[in-house]
Protein backbone atom coordinates (compact mmCIF):
# COMPACT_ATOMS: atom_id res chain seq x y z
CA UNK A 1 0.00 0.00 0.00
CA UNK A 2 2.44 2.34 1.17
CA UNK A 3 4.92 2.11 -1.79
CA UNK A 4 2.26 2.26 -4.53
CA UNK A 5 1.06 5.65 -3.11
CA UNK A 6 4.92 6.66 -2.81
CA UNK A 7 4.81 5.61 -6.45
CA UNK A 8 1.92 7.00 -7.87
CA UNK A 9 3.24 10.28 -5.88
CA UNK A 10 6.54 9.75 -7.66
CA UNK A 11 4.59 9.44 -11.37
CA UNK A 12 2.50 12.84 -10.82
CA UNK A 13 5.81 14.67 -9.85
CA UNK A 14 7.03 13.05 -12.11
CA UNK A 15 4.63 14.13 -15.11
CA UNK A 16 4.75 17.60 -13.56
CA UNK A 17 8.57 18.13 -14.05
CA UNK A 18 7.30 16.56 -17.54
CA UNK A 19 4.95 19.66 -17.94
CA UNK A 20 7.26 22.14 -17.35
CA UNK A 21 9.99 20.30 -19.62
CA UNK A 22 7.25 20.21 -22.62
CA UNK A 23 6.36 23.87 -21.76
CA UNK A 24 10.35 24.84 -21.88
CA UNK A 25 10.78 22.81 -25.21
CA UNK A 26 7.53 24.49 -26.94
CA UNK A 27 8.76 28.00 -25.93
CA UNK A 28 12.45 27.30 -27.23
CA UNK A 29 10.74 25.73 -30.48
CA UNK A 30 8.42 28.57 -31.32
CA UNK A 31 11.30 30.86 -30.03
CA UNK A 32 13.23 31.34 -33.57
CA UNK A 33 10.07 32.86 -35.28
CA UNK A 34 9.65 35.48 -32.52
CA UNK A 35 13.05 36.86 -32.35
CA UNK A 36 12.81 36.91 -36.07
CA UNK A 37 9.87 38.43 -36.62
CA UNK A 38 10.99 41.08 -33.84
CA UNK A 39 13.91 41.94 -35.35
CA UNK A 40 13.46 42.17 -39.44
CA UNK A 41 9.36 42.77 -39.01
CA UNK A 42 7.82 44.17 -35.83
CA UNK A 43 10.69 46.96 -35.39
CA UNK A 44 10.79 47.87 -38.80
CA UNK A 45 6.90 47.69 -39.38
CA UNK A 46 6.89 50.06 -36.28
CA UNK A 47 10.17 52.22 -37.38
CA UNK A 48 7.73 53.35 -40.49
CA UNK A 49 5.53 54.84 -38.60
CA UNK A 50 8.18 56.46 -36.44
CA UNK A 51 10.03 57.30 -39.62
CA UNK A 52 6.60 58.95 -41.67
CA UNK A 53 6.78 61.87 -39.02
CA UNK A 54 10.56 62.84 -39.62
CA UNK A 55 12.08 64.47 -42.54
CA UNK A 56 15.39 62.60 -43.15
CA UNK A 57 17.79 62.02 -46.56
CA UNK A 58 19.22 58.93 -44.56
CA UNK A 59 22.37 60.29 -43.70
CA UNK A 60 22.16 63.18 -41.31
CA UNK A 61 19.99 63.53 -38.24
CA UNK A 62 15.86 63.54 -38.35
CA UNK A 63 13.51 66.14 -37.45
CA UNK A 64 10.19 65.78 -36.31
CA UNK A 65 7.62 66.82 -39.53
CA UNK A 66 4.49 66.27 -37.92
CA UNK A 67 2.19 65.24 -40.79
CA UNK A 68 4.00 67.17 -43.38
CA UNK A 69 4.96 64.42 -45.24
CA UNK A 70 1.76 62.65 -45.35
CA UNK A 71 0.55 66.60 -46.93
CA UNK A 72 3.44 66.19 -49.08
CA UNK A 73 2.57 63.05 -50.60
CA UNK A 74 -1.02 63.94 -50.78
CA UNK A 75 -0.35 66.77 -52.45
CA UNK A 76 1.63 65.48 -55.00
CA UNK A 77 -0.28 64.80 -58.59
CA UNK A 78 2.49 61.77 -59.17
CA UNK A 79 1.49 59.70 -55.91
CA UNK A 80 -1.81 60.23 -57.27
CA UNK A 81 -1.49 59.45 -60.65
CA UNK A 82 0.53 55.85 -59.49
CA UNK A 83 -2.44 54.91 -57.47
CA UNK A 84 -5.02 55.42 -59.79
CA UNK A 85 -2.33 53.69 -62.38
CA UNK A 86 -1.87 50.70 -59.66
CA UNK A 87 -6.05 50.36 -59.34
CA UNK A 88 -6.32 50.21 -63.29
CA UNK A 89 -3.79 47.76 -63.93
CA UNK A 90 -5.01 45.95 -61.11
CA UNK A 91 -8.31 46.15 -62.30
CA UNK A 92 -7.74 44.79 -65.45
CA UNK A 93 -4.71 42.28 -65.31
CA UNK A 94 -6.93 40.49 -62.41
CA UNK A 95 -10.67 41.01 -62.63
CA UNK A 96 -10.33 38.85 -65.98
CA UNK A 97 -8.85 36.05 -64.43
CA UNK A 98 -11.55 35.10 -61.91
CA UNK A 99 -13.71 34.50 -64.32
CA UNK A 100 -11.11 32.89 -67.35
CA UNK A 101 -9.91 31.24 -63.96
CA UNK A 102 -13.31 29.64 -63.15
CA UNK A 103 -14.55 28.68 -66.71
CA UNK A 104 -11.22 26.62 -67.12
CA UNK A 105 -11.38 24.85 -63.72
CA UNK A 106 -14.83 23.99 -64.64
CA UNK A 107 -13.50 22.58 -67.89
CA UNK A 108 -10.53 21.13 -66.57
CA UNK A 109 -12.69 19.35 -64.27
CA UNK A 110 -15.37 17.96 -66.72
CA UNK A 111 -15.85 14.52 -66.91
CA UNK A 112 -15.78 13.89 -70.50
CA UNK A 113 -11.54 15.60 -70.74
CA UNK A 114 -8.94 13.90 -72.09
CA UNK A 115 -5.36 14.81 -72.00
CA UNK A 116 -6.26 16.60 -68.27
CA UNK A 117 -3.05 16.47 -67.10
CA UNK A 118 -1.35 17.98 -70.60
CA UNK A 119 -3.73 21.31 -70.12
CA UNK A 120 -3.54 21.68 -66.60
CA UNK A 121 0.50 21.41 -66.88
CA UNK A 122 0.37 23.62 -69.21
CA UNK A 123 -1.97 26.49 -68.06
CA UNK A 124 -0.10 26.63 -64.88
CA UNK A 125 3.39 26.58 -66.51
CA UNK A 126 3.36 30.66 -66.89
CA UNK A 127 3.24 30.58 -62.88
CA UNK A 128 7.13 29.34 -62.21
CA UNK A 129 8.20 31.64 -64.71
CA UNK A 130 9.30 34.28 -62.36
CA UNK A 131 8.58 37.93 -62.54
CA UNK A 132 11.19 39.29 -64.01
CA UNK A 133 11.59 36.80 -66.90
CA UNK A 134 7.54 37.16 -67.83
CA UNK A 135 8.25 41.11 -67.60
CA UNK A 136 11.58 40.97 -69.98
CA UNK A 137 9.68 38.30 -72.57
CA UNK A 138 6.51 40.97 -72.21
CA UNK A 139 9.05 43.54 -72.89
CA UNK A 140 10.44 42.17 -76.38
CA UNK A 141 6.43 40.91 -77.28
CA UNK A 142 5.02 44.31 -76.83
CA UNK A 143 8.08 46.33 -77.49
CA UNK A 144 7.49 49.95 -79.20
CA UNK A 145 8.74 49.03 -82.68
CA UNK A 146 6.47 48.52 -85.46
CA UNK A 147 7.60 45.34 -86.24
CA UNK A 148 7.09 43.56 -82.17
CA UNK A 149 4.81 40.94 -82.38
CA UNK A 150 1.78 42.54 -80.17
CA UNK A 151 1.75 45.43 -82.86
CA UNK A 152 2.05 42.83 -85.86
CA UNK A 153 -0.95 41.26 -84.81
CA UNK A 154 -2.81 44.53 -84.26
CA UNK A 155 -1.70 45.14 -87.75
CA UNK A 156 -3.55 42.25 -88.98
CA UNK A 157 -6.95 43.56 -88.00
CA UNK A 158 -5.95 46.61 -89.15
CA UNK A 159 -4.96 48.83 -86.18
CA UNK A 160 -2.36 51.28 -85.41
CA UNK A 161 0.74 50.00 -83.97
CA UNK A 162 0.93 51.19 -79.84
CA UNK A 163 3.99 52.47 -78.14
CA UNK A 164 3.71 49.62 -75.72
CA UNK A 165 6.34 50.76 -74.05
CA UNK A 166 5.59 54.59 -73.30
CA UNK A 167 2.14 55.39 -74.19
CA UNK A 168 -0.71 55.86 -71.46
CA UNK A 169 -2.97 53.18 -71.92
CA UNK A 170 -0.10 50.96 -74.34
CA UNK A 171 2.14 50.29 -70.84
CA UNK A 172 -0.74 49.68 -68.60
CA UNK A 173 -2.41 47.05 -71.50
CA UNK A 174 0.91 45.37 -71.51
CA UNK A 175 1.38 45.08 -68.29
CA UNK A 176 -2.14 43.78 -67.46
CA UNK A 177 -2.01 41.55 -69.89
CA UNK A 178 1.52 39.68 -68.21
CA UNK A 179 -0.37 39.84 -64.89
CA UNK A 180 -3.41 38.15 -66.02
CA UNK A 181 -0.81 35.57 -67.82
CA UNK A 182 1.31 34.78 -65.31
CA UNK A 183 -1.52 34.51 -62.53
CA UNK A 184 -3.93 32.92 -64.36
CA UNK A 185 -3.21 29.29 -64.12
CA UNK A 186 -2.54 29.71 -60.58
CA UNK A 187 -5.89 30.81 -59.54
CA UNK A 188 -8.04 28.26 -61.88
CA UNK A 189 -5.80 25.64 -59.73
CA UNK A 190 -7.59 26.82 -56.74
CA UNK A 191 -10.63 27.03 -58.20
CA UNK A 192 -10.53 23.32 -59.32
CA UNK A 193 -9.57 22.30 -56.33
CA UNK A 194 -12.22 24.04 -54.97
CA UNK A 195 -14.62 22.15 -57.57
CA UNK A 196 -13.15 18.44 -56.80
CA UNK A 197 -14.22 19.21 -52.76
CA UNK A 198 -17.50 19.38 -53.91
CA UNK A 199 -19.48 16.05 -53.54
CA UNK A 200 -20.34 14.61 -56.60
CA UNK A 201 -23.72 13.77 -55.41
CA UNK A 202 -24.38 17.09 -55.13
CA UNK A 203 -24.54 17.33 -58.69
CA UNK A 204 -25.96 13.61 -59.64
CA UNK A 205 -29.47 14.84 -57.74
CA UNK A 206 -29.18 17.88 -59.97
CA UNK A 207 -28.97 16.15 -63.24
CA UNK A 208 -31.86 13.61 -61.46
CA UNK A 209 -33.68 16.56 -61.64
CA UNK A 210 -33.22 17.65 -65.39
CA UNK A 211 -30.21 20.67 -64.73
CA UNK A 212 -28.36 21.40 -67.84
CA UNK A 213 -24.16 21.42 -66.85
CA UNK A 214 -24.51 25.19 -67.40
CA UNK A 215 -27.66 25.53 -64.46
CA UNK A 216 -25.35 23.21 -62.56
CA UNK A 217 -22.17 25.52 -63.33
CA UNK A 218 -24.08 28.55 -62.45
CA UNK A 219 -26.01 27.20 -58.64
CA UNK A 220 -24.19 24.66 -58.00
CA UNK A 221 -20.79 25.30 -58.85
CA UNK A 222 -20.34 29.00 -58.43
CA UNK A 223 -22.12 29.80 -54.89
CA UNK A 224 -20.12 26.45 -53.59
CA UNK A 225 -16.68 27.83 -54.70
CA UNK A 226 -17.43 30.79 -53.07
CA UNK A 227 -14.90 30.67 -50.35
CA UNK A 228 -11.93 29.96 -53.16
CA UNK A 229 -13.14 32.78 -54.76
CA UNK A 230 -13.47 34.94 -51.55
CA UNK A 231 -9.39 33.52 -51.13
CA UNK A 232 -8.42 34.33 -54.67
CA UNK A 233 -10.06 38.14 -54.81
CA UNK A 234 -8.28 38.77 -51.39
CA UNK A 235 -4.85 37.51 -52.82
CA UNK A 236 -5.23 39.15 -56.07
CA UNK A 237 -6.07 43.08 -54.75
CA UNK A 238 -3.39 42.84 -52.29
CA UNK A 239 -1.04 41.39 -54.57
CA UNK A 240 -2.43 43.81 -57.59
CA UNK A 241 -1.72 47.15 -54.86
CA UNK A 242 2.47 45.96 -54.48
CA UNK A 243 2.78 45.66 -57.98
CA UNK A 244 6.25 46.18 -58.50
CA UNK A 245 8.87 44.04 -60.04
CA UNK A 246 6.85 43.73 -63.20
CA UNK A 247 6.51 47.63 -64.40
CA UNK A 248 9.83 47.75 -63.16
CA UNK A 249 11.62 45.42 -65.25
CA UNK A 250 8.91 45.99 -68.08
CA UNK A 251 9.98 49.65 -68.58
CA UNK A 252 13.58 48.85 -67.68
CA UNK A 253 15.50 52.12 -67.90
CA UNK A 254 13.00 54.54 -68.29
CA UNK A 255 11.09 52.41 -65.04
CA UNK A 256 11.17 55.50 -62.30
CA UNK A 257 11.13 58.81 -64.87
CA UNK A 258 8.35 58.12 -66.68
CA UNK A 259 4.59 58.15 -64.85
CA UNK A 260 2.40 56.05 -67.72
CA UNK A 261 2.94 52.70 -65.58
CA UNK A 262 4.44 53.83 -61.96
CA UNK A 263 3.01 52.38 -59.33
CA UNK A 264 2.57 53.12 -55.32
CA UNK A 265 5.37 51.02 -54.59
CA UNK A 266 7.64 52.27 -57.34
CA UNK A 267 6.48 55.43 -56.51
CA UNK A 268 7.74 54.49 -52.44
CA UNK A 269 10.63 53.13 -53.93
CA UNK A 270 11.96 56.40 -55.64
CA UNK A 271 11.03 58.85 -52.95
CA UNK A 272 13.42 56.28 -50.55
CA UNK A 273 16.13 54.89 -53.08
CA UNK A 274 16.37 57.59 -55.70
CA UNK A 275 15.64 60.69 -54.15
CA UNK A 276 16.91 60.16 -50.26
CA UNK A 277 13.73 61.22 -49.06
CA UNK A 278 12.75 58.52 -46.44
CA UNK A 279 10.37 60.23 -44.59
CA UNK A 280 8.51 60.50 -47.22
CA UNK A 281 8.58 56.99 -48.47
CA UNK A 282 7.62 55.71 -44.80
CA UNK A 283 4.32 57.90 -44.99
CA UNK A 284 3.44 56.45 -48.67
CA UNK A 285 3.88 53.16 -47.39
CA UNK A 286 1.50 54.22 -44.24
CA UNK A 287 -0.85 55.35 -47.14
CA UNK A 288 -0.36 52.06 -48.88
CA UNK A 289 -0.95 49.84 -45.86
CA UNK A 290 -4.56 51.99 -45.42
CA UNK A 291 -5.34 51.62 -49.05
CA UNK A 292 -4.54 48.12 -48.97
CA UNK A 293 -6.79 47.15 -46.01
CA UNK A 294 -9.56 49.42 -47.29
CA UNK A 295 -9.94 47.68 -51.14
CA UNK A 296 -9.01 44.29 -49.74
CA UNK A 297 -12.16 44.86 -47.16
CA UNK A 298 -14.24 46.26 -49.78
CA UNK A 299 -13.57 43.75 -52.47
CA UNK A 300 -13.83 40.45 -49.76
CA UNK A 301 -17.18 42.04 -48.65
CA UNK A 302 -18.48 42.55 -52.23
CA UNK A 303 -17.70 39.27 -53.35
CA UNK A 304 -19.16 37.81 -50.17
CA UNK A 305 -22.06 39.53 -51.10
CA UNK A 306 -22.70 37.80 -54.43
CA UNK A 307 -23.72 34.53 -53.23
CA UNK A 308 -25.86 35.99 -50.42
CA UNK A 309 -27.95 38.44 -53.13
CA UNK A 310 -28.72 34.94 -55.02
CA UNK A 311 -29.80 33.10 -51.90
CA UNK A 312 -32.16 35.32 -51.46
CA UNK A 313 -33.58 35.10 -54.70
CA UNK B 1 -8.40 12.52 -61.11
CA UNK B 2 -11.56 10.56 -62.56
CA UNK B 3 -10.84 9.37 -66.06
CA UNK B 4 -13.73 9.22 -68.30
CA UNK B 5 -15.83 5.66 -67.94
CA UNK B 6 -17.57 5.93 -70.98
CA UNK B 7 -16.83 7.28 -74.20
CA UNK B 8 -19.39 10.21 -75.36
CA UNK B 9 -20.04 11.47 -78.93
CA UNK B 10 -18.28 14.72 -80.03
CA UNK B 11 -21.10 17.05 -79.14
CA UNK B 12 -20.82 21.09 -79.73
CA UNK B 13 -20.09 21.84 -76.52
CA UNK B 14 -17.36 19.31 -76.19
CA UNK B 15 -16.05 20.63 -79.32
CA UNK B 16 -15.96 24.29 -78.05
CA UNK B 17 -14.51 22.83 -74.55
CA UNK B 18 -11.43 21.50 -76.27
CA UNK B 19 -11.15 24.59 -78.61
CA UNK B 20 -11.27 26.85 -74.99
CA UNK B 21 -8.53 24.90 -73.41
CA UNK B 22 -6.57 24.61 -76.69
CA UNK B 23 -6.32 28.08 -76.87
CA UNK B 24 -5.40 28.52 -73.24
CA UNK B 25 -2.51 26.11 -73.73
CA UNK B 26 -1.35 27.39 -76.63
CA UNK B 27 -1.59 31.30 -75.13
CA UNK B 28 0.28 29.94 -71.73
CA UNK B 29 3.07 28.00 -73.85
CA UNK B 30 3.29 30.35 -76.71
CA UNK B 31 5.71 33.28 -74.81
CA UNK B 32 8.01 30.33 -73.73
CA UNK B 33 8.46 29.09 -77.37
CA UNK B 34 9.09 32.84 -78.53
CA UNK B 35 11.13 33.47 -76.05
CA UNK B 36 13.24 30.29 -77.23
CA UNK B 37 13.22 32.07 -81.00
CA UNK B 38 14.21 35.01 -80.11
CA UNK B 39 17.04 33.69 -77.75
CA UNK B 40 18.63 32.25 -81.24
CA UNK B 41 17.96 35.03 -83.44
CA UNK B 42 20.39 38.00 -84.35
CA UNK B 43 18.68 41.45 -83.22
CA UNK B 44 18.00 42.08 -86.99
CA UNK B 45 15.35 39.41 -86.91
CA UNK B 46 13.35 41.60 -84.71
CA UNK B 47 12.86 43.67 -87.47
CA UNK B 48 11.43 41.63 -89.71
CA UNK B 49 7.65 41.84 -91.05
CA UNK B 50 6.39 39.74 -90.39
CA UNK B 51 7.40 38.42 -87.39
CA UNK B 52 10.02 35.53 -86.95
CA UNK B 53 8.57 32.85 -85.69
CA UNK B 54 10.86 29.87 -86.27
CA UNK B 55 14.54 29.46 -84.64
CA UNK B 56 17.45 30.93 -85.95
CA UNK B 57 21.27 30.01 -85.29
CA UNK B 58 22.43 32.68 -83.47
CA UNK B 59 21.74 30.51 -79.64
CA UNK B 60 25.35 30.37 -79.21
CA UNK B 61 26.42 33.56 -80.08
CA UNK B 62 23.70 35.26 -78.23
CA UNK B 63 24.45 33.62 -75.11
CA UNK B 64 28.10 34.35 -74.70
CA UNK B 65 26.75 38.22 -75.45
CA UNK B 66 25.13 37.66 -72.05
CA UNK B 67 28.18 36.18 -70.47
CA UNK B 68 29.91 39.27 -71.11
CA UNK B 69 27.14 41.44 -70.16
CA UNK B 70 26.40 40.17 -66.91
CA UNK B 71 27.97 36.96 -64.49
CA UNK B 72 24.96 34.24 -65.71
CA UNK B 73 26.35 31.29 -63.71
CA UNK B 74 27.85 33.34 -60.89
CA UNK B 75 24.38 34.69 -60.49
CA UNK B 76 22.66 31.39 -60.86
CA UNK B 77 24.75 30.28 -58.31
CA UNK B 78 24.06 33.12 -56.12
CA UNK B 79 20.21 32.63 -56.23
CA UNK B 80 20.88 29.10 -55.79
CA UNK B 81 22.42 28.99 -52.61
CA UNK B 82 20.52 31.99 -51.18
CA UNK B 83 16.80 29.67 -51.58
CA UNK B 84 18.77 26.30 -50.06
CA UNK B 85 20.10 28.41 -47.46
CA UNK B 86 16.27 29.94 -46.79
CA UNK B 87 14.31 27.25 -47.65
CA UNK B 88 16.47 24.51 -45.06
CA UNK B 89 16.08 27.12 -42.57
CA UNK B 90 12.47 28.16 -42.49
CA UNK B 91 11.71 24.05 -42.86
CA UNK B 92 13.73 23.85 -39.74
CA UNK B 93 12.43 27.07 -37.67
CA UNK B 94 8.58 25.93 -39.17
CA UNK B 95 8.61 22.28 -38.18
CA UNK B 96 9.64 22.87 -34.99
CA UNK B 97 7.36 25.73 -34.25
CA UNK B 98 4.92 23.32 -35.67
CA UNK B 99 5.80 20.58 -33.90
CA UNK B 100 5.70 22.67 -30.51
CA UNK B 101 1.66 24.05 -31.63
CA UNK B 102 0.67 20.58 -32.42
CA UNK B 103 1.99 18.88 -29.66
CA UNK B 104 2.44 20.70 -26.47
CA UNK B 105 0.45 22.74 -24.62
CA UNK B 106 1.59 25.70 -22.74
CA UNK B 107 0.33 29.22 -21.65
CA UNK B 108 -1.09 32.04 -24.26
CA UNK B 109 -0.44 29.06 -27.24
CA UNK B 110 -3.50 30.11 -28.80
CA UNK B 111 -2.98 33.91 -28.93
CA UNK B 112 0.76 33.18 -30.00
CA UNK B 113 -0.48 31.17 -32.90
CA UNK B 114 -3.03 34.00 -33.58
CA UNK B 115 -0.14 36.43 -33.24
CA UNK B 116 2.00 34.57 -36.32
CA UNK B 117 -1.31 33.97 -38.61
CA UNK B 118 -1.19 38.17 -38.36
CA UNK B 119 1.93 38.55 -39.24
CA UNK B 120 1.39 37.52 -42.82
CA UNK B 121 -1.11 40.07 -43.36
CA UNK B 122 1.72 42.83 -43.08
CA UNK B 123 2.56 44.35 -46.69
CA UNK B 124 6.18 43.40 -47.04
CA UNK B 125 7.22 47.00 -48.44
CA UNK B 126 5.68 48.65 -45.09
CA UNK B 127 8.98 48.08 -43.14
CA UNK B 128 11.21 48.02 -46.40
CA UNK B 129 12.96 51.69 -45.35
CA UNK B 130 13.68 50.44 -41.87
CA UNK B 131 14.82 46.91 -43.36
CA UNK B 132 17.00 48.33 -45.52
CA UNK B 133 18.65 50.70 -42.95
CA UNK B 134 19.10 47.85 -40.18
CA UNK B 135 21.03 45.35 -42.83
CA UNK B 136 22.86 48.36 -43.64
CA UNK B 137 23.29 49.08 -39.77
CA UNK B 138 24.79 46.02 -39.42
CA UNK B 139 27.30 46.00 -42.16
CA UNK B 140 25.28 43.32 -44.56
CA UNK B 141 24.45 45.37 -47.33
CA UNK B 142 25.22 44.08 -50.86
CA UNK B 143 25.76 40.51 -49.07
CA UNK B 144 23.74 37.40 -49.15
CA UNK B 145 23.27 36.97 -45.66
CA UNK B 146 21.89 40.37 -46.12
CA UNK B 147 19.24 39.08 -48.35
CA UNK B 148 18.86 36.00 -46.79
CA UNK B 149 17.62 37.40 -42.87
CA UNK B 150 14.15 38.64 -44.72
CA UNK B 151 13.44 35.02 -45.94
CA UNK B 152 13.37 33.75 -42.84
CA UNK B 153 10.40 35.00 -41.57
CA UNK B 154 7.86 32.33 -42.84
CA UNK B 155 4.42 32.47 -41.06
CA UNK B 156 2.61 30.34 -43.79
CA UNK B 157 5.52 27.54 -42.85
CA UNK B 158 4.65 27.39 -38.89
CA UNK B 159 0.86 27.09 -40.09
CA UNK B 160 1.27 24.31 -42.76
CA UNK B 161 3.50 22.48 -40.35
CA UNK B 162 0.82 22.83 -37.35
CA UNK B 163 -1.48 21.04 -39.52
CA UNK B 164 0.54 18.42 -41.43
CA UNK B 165 2.26 17.45 -37.38
CA UNK B 166 -1.41 17.36 -36.22
CA UNK B 167 -3.06 15.39 -39.13
CA UNK B 168 -0.37 13.00 -39.78
CA UNK B 169 1.64 12.45 -35.67
CA UNK B 170 -0.47 10.16 -32.95
CA UNK B 171 0.03 11.27 -30.19
CA UNK B 172 0.27 7.77 -28.56
CA UNK B 173 3.63 7.76 -30.30
CA UNK B 174 4.91 10.35 -28.74
CA UNK B 175 3.60 9.07 -25.81
CA UNK B 176 5.51 6.11 -25.80
CA UNK B 177 9.00 7.58 -27.06
CA UNK B 178 8.65 9.79 -24.01
CA UNK B 179 8.02 6.68 -21.96
CA UNK B 180 11.25 5.65 -23.19
CA UNK B 181 12.79 8.63 -22.02
CA UNK B 182 13.20 10.35 -25.39
CA UNK B 183 14.14 14.07 -24.70
CA UNK B 184 11.61 16.24 -26.78
CA UNK B 185 13.85 17.39 -29.67
CA UNK B 186 14.99 13.59 -29.55
CA UNK B 187 11.36 13.43 -30.56
CA UNK B 188 11.38 15.63 -32.84
CA UNK B 189 14.54 14.35 -35.00
CA UNK B 190 13.58 10.58 -34.77
CA UNK B 191 9.74 10.48 -34.81
CA UNK B 192 8.02 13.81 -36.37
CA UNK B 193 10.94 14.51 -38.88
CA UNK B 194 10.25 11.48 -40.88
CA UNK B 195 6.65 11.62 -40.84
CA UNK B 196 6.56 14.80 -42.16
CA UNK B 197 9.34 14.77 -44.62
CA UNK B 198 6.46 14.62 -47.67
CA UNK B 199 4.95 17.89 -46.10
CA UNK B 200 9.21 19.06 -46.35
CA UNK B 201 8.77 18.99 -50.23
CA UNK B 202 5.14 21.01 -50.48
CA UNK B 203 6.39 24.02 -47.96
CA UNK B 204 10.50 23.37 -49.89
CA UNK B 205 8.83 24.35 -52.96
CA UNK B 206 6.67 27.12 -51.61
CA UNK B 207 9.56 28.75 -50.15
CA UNK B 208 11.73 27.99 -52.92
CA UNK B 209 10.33 29.19 -55.62
CA UNK B 210 9.04 32.08 -53.62
CA UNK B 211 12.59 33.27 -52.98
CA UNK B 212 13.64 32.32 -56.44
CA UNK B 213 11.82 35.02 -58.16
CA UNK B 214 11.43 37.35 -55.69
CA UNK B 215 12.95 40.98 -56.84
CA UNK B 216 11.98 44.09 -54.33
CA UNK B 217 14.26 43.15 -51.57
CA UNK B 218 17.32 41.47 -53.93
CA UNK B 219 16.85 44.87 -55.92
CA UNK B 220 17.00 46.76 -52.96
CA UNK B 221 20.00 45.20 -51.14
CA UNK B 222 22.08 44.25 -54.24
CA UNK B 223 24.11 46.89 -55.23
CA UNK B 224 27.61 45.50 -56.53
CA UNK B 225 26.87 43.21 -59.98
CA UNK B 226 29.25 41.07 -58.51
CA UNK B 227 26.87 39.99 -55.58
CA UNK B 228 23.65 39.55 -58.35
CA UNK B 229 21.11 36.82 -57.94
CA UNK B 230 19.91 35.81 -61.39
CA UNK B 231 16.48 38.02 -60.78
CA UNK B 232 18.76 40.85 -60.65
CA UNK B 233 21.38 39.99 -63.04
CA UNK B 234 18.48 39.25 -65.64
CA UNK B 235 16.90 42.64 -64.58
CA UNK B 236 20.21 44.87 -65.49
CA UNK B 237 19.96 43.38 -69.06
CA UNK B 238 17.69 45.69 -70.15
CA UNK B 239 18.51 48.31 -67.92
CA UNK B 240 19.82 49.85 -70.99
CA UNK B 241 18.33 52.40 -73.42
CA UNK B 242 19.89 50.48 -76.68
CA UNK B 243 18.80 46.72 -76.14
CA UNK B 244 19.34 43.63 -77.50
CA UNK B 245 16.13 41.73 -77.52
CA UNK B 246 18.03 38.13 -78.76
CA UNK B 247 20.83 38.89 -75.78
CA UNK B 248 18.18 39.95 -73.04
CA UNK B 249 16.00 36.56 -74.22
CA UNK B 250 18.63 34.73 -74.57
CA UNK B 251 19.44 35.04 -70.45
CA UNK B 252 16.16 34.63 -69.47
CA UNK B 253 15.60 31.44 -71.60
CA UNK B 254 18.68 29.99 -70.14
CA UNK B 255 17.77 30.93 -66.51
CA UNK B 256 14.45 29.42 -67.21
CA UNK B 257 15.21 26.33 -68.53
CA UNK B 258 16.38 24.18 -65.27
CA UNK B 259 12.78 25.56 -63.73
CA UNK B 260 10.62 24.05 -66.26
CA UNK B 261 12.66 20.92 -66.45
CA UNK B 262 11.95 20.85 -62.45
CA UNK B 263 8.85 21.70 -63.51
CA UNK B 264 8.06 19.02 -65.66
CA UNK B 265 9.59 16.25 -63.25
CA UNK B 266 8.18 17.12 -60.40
CA UNK B 267 4.90 18.91 -61.52
CA UNK B 268 2.55 17.28 -59.49
CA UNK B 269 4.08 18.21 -55.96
CA UNK B 270 4.20 21.94 -57.47
CA UNK B 271 0.73 22.19 -58.64
CA UNK B 272 -0.28 20.52 -54.60
CA UNK B 273 2.04 22.81 -53.50
CA UNK B 274 -0.16 25.97 -54.57
CA UNK B 275 -3.54 24.20 -52.96
CA UNK B 276 -2.30 23.28 -49.94
CA UNK B 277 -0.84 26.80 -49.36
CA UNK B 278 -3.24 28.82 -50.09
CA UNK B 279 -6.75 26.45 -49.56
CA UNK B 280 -6.12 25.22 -46.09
Amino acid sequence: MDSAYQKEKKVKKRRLSEKKKDMVSAYLYIAPFFVIFAVIGLYPAVFSFYLAFQSWNGLGDMSFVGLNNFRIVLEDPLFWKSLYNTIIIGLMGTAPQIVIGIILAILLNAAFLRFRSFFRVTIFMPYITSMVAVALIFSVLFSDHESSLANYVLGLFGMDPVSWGSSEWGTKIAISIMVFWRWVGYNTIIYLAGIQSIPKDVYEAATIDGASKFQQAIHITLPLLKPFIILTVFFSTVGALQLFSEPTVFLGASAFTRDEAMTVVMYLYRDAFRLQSFGTASATAIILLVIIVIFASINTYLTSGIGKKKRRE
Amino acid sequence: MHKPTKKRKLSAGTLVAYLFLSLASILSLFPFYWMFVMATQTSSAYNSIPPTITPGNMMVENFQKVLSQIDFFGALWTSFVLCSVVTLVVLFISSLAGFAFAKFNFPAKNVLFVTILLTMIIPPQLGLIPQYFLIANAGLLDTLPGVMILFFLNPLGIFLMRQYVNDSVPDELIEAAKLDGCSNFRIYRSIVLPIILPAFATLGIIVFTAVWGEFLWQFTVLRDPENYTIQVALASLSNTFNVDFGMILSGVFWATVPLIIIFLLFNRLFISSITEGSVK
